[in-house]
């Protein structure tokens, strides 16, 4: 019995201690005397490897995801004489839920796993503490431009996630099925606000930019230095921030939209 | 060079993003005046706004002007004040001006549909903070209901 208290003691102390290595990590990471000029090109090279990269994955899915919304959509909307709703439909579920949700759990998938594992390999081939062995403080040189390039690339994925979505809608919805073309946009015009929808879709990704790219990073630079370790962190980064993504956009929703 | 393609590929990345806000923003949502433009302020009061709700289209014959902005109970008997945010597009709305709570579509959301009064030299122009006293309340379906079987028992 005795034991069991002990061991619920001991994962508790284990979580609260996680939490607090990760926000020194940030903090440290992030705050510290800014230096433009060497960190711009860092910055740049990782906004290539985590934005520009999972740029086509993003359109491929937006696309398709639209697509299906307006498929789904018209088969329902169609019963009811109210087709012409089909724009507002599809606009508004990926600006409010499907942009930066989806856009977030593919971005988790594509880089935040990839983030994790190189840090994870960084840290296993001790290149870590060699950088550190020169001086260099590897949280400002490794994980401050990687945090960065995540937190400016999701929303730009985002939008472009709901853009190429809403075109995908409007392939299916006009030019296959047959809505009429002047009514699709007009009638999505008429429901989509620049603040409330376009907006919020905007700070829900910088939310969860925030913590997507905060989890791998962490995942990655705490990992038990070993092929098994690099392994399970890099699982469990993409687990812990689906599962935060998803839980997180329950509370905005309720908040922006309740 | 690779860190000029690097910049280059960012760079385009940075565009495409751009571009698809403003596919967003001027395609998908509303490029409304009324989200920026100048705009003034008219109240009325309603003896029951029904369903109205704040950013509730203001129309006149049909074309969005404004939107409700505010929605609150004013004075000793509690009544329903609601404050309309107007274009300033549209300013030459004389004080014979009436307004009704109205519901597009059977089943569809309620607006507040402005009739524009007549204008000769006795009338006034509406300005910023005044108020229309000519209103007419939202139709409540169950009120009707009653009043219709109140009416047919005294038959």
């Amino acid at each position: 019995m005795l034991n069991r208290v002990a061991a619920l003691g001991k994962v508790t102390l284990d979580a609260i201690a996680g939490a607090g290595a990760a926000l020194f990590m940030l903090m440290r990471a992030l705050f510290g005397k800014p230096q433009l000029r060497k960190s711009w090109p860092l910055l740049m090279q990782q906004m290539y490897s985590v934005g520009v990269l999972s740029l086509l994955i993003i359109v491929v899915s937006g696309l398709f995801i639209g697509m299906v919304l307006g498929l789904q959509g018209y088969t329902i909307l169609v019963d009811f004489g109210a087709e012409q709703s089909l724009g507002p439909m599809v606009a508004l579920s990926l600006l409010r839920e499907l942009g930066p949700v989806v856009t977030a759990l593919l971005f988790a998938g594509r880089a935040g796993s990839a983030l994790t594992a190189e840090i994870g390999l960084m840290k296993a081939t001790e290149q870590l503490s060699s950088l550190e062995m020169m001086g260099v403080d590897p949280l400002r040189r490794v994980i401050s431009p990687r945090f960065w390039a995540g937190f400016y690339s999701m929303p730009i994925l985002a939008l472009v996630f709901s853009a190429v979505g809403i075109y995908g809608g409007y392939l299916v919805g006009v030019r296959w099925l047959g809505v009429d073309d002047g009514a699709f946009w007009s009638v999505m015009q008429s429901n989509v606000e620049w603040g409330q929808d376009i907006l919020n879709g905007v700070i829900k990704s910088l939310v969860f930019a925030f913590v997507v790219t905060w989890i791998a990073l962490h995942k990655g630079y705490q990992c038990t230095p070993t092929s098994v370790g690099i392994s399970r962190a890099t699982t469990s980064t993409v687990v812990t921030a689906s599962l935060a993504v998803l839980g997180l956009d329950f509370v905005l929703t309720a908040l922006m939209f309740g | 060079m690779e860190s000029r393609n690097t910049q280059l590929a960012v760079g385009l990345f940075v565009i495409i993003g751009i571009l698809a806000l403003l596919f967003l923003g001027l395609k998908a949502a509303n490029t409304n005046v009324l989200t920026n433009g100048e705009t003034y302020k008219l109240f009325a009061k309603f003896d029951n706004i029904g369903g109205l709700k704040e950013r509730s289209p203001v129309k006149v014959g049909g074309v969005v002007v404004g939107r409700v902005s505010k929605i609150s109970l004013v004075g000793d008997y509690y009544e329903p004040l609601v404050e309309m945010t107007i274009s300033k597009e549209y300013n030459e709305f004389s004080d014979t001006t009436s307004v009704s709570i109205l519901t597009s579509g059977l089943l569809g959301e309620q607006y507040i549909g402005l009739n524009p009064g007549f204008i000769d030299d006795t009338v006034e122009m509406l300005e910023d903070g005044d108020y229309i006293y000519d209103t007419k309340s939202a139709l409540v379906l169950e009120d009707l209901i009653g009043q219709f079987l109140f009416g047919q028992g005294n038959d």
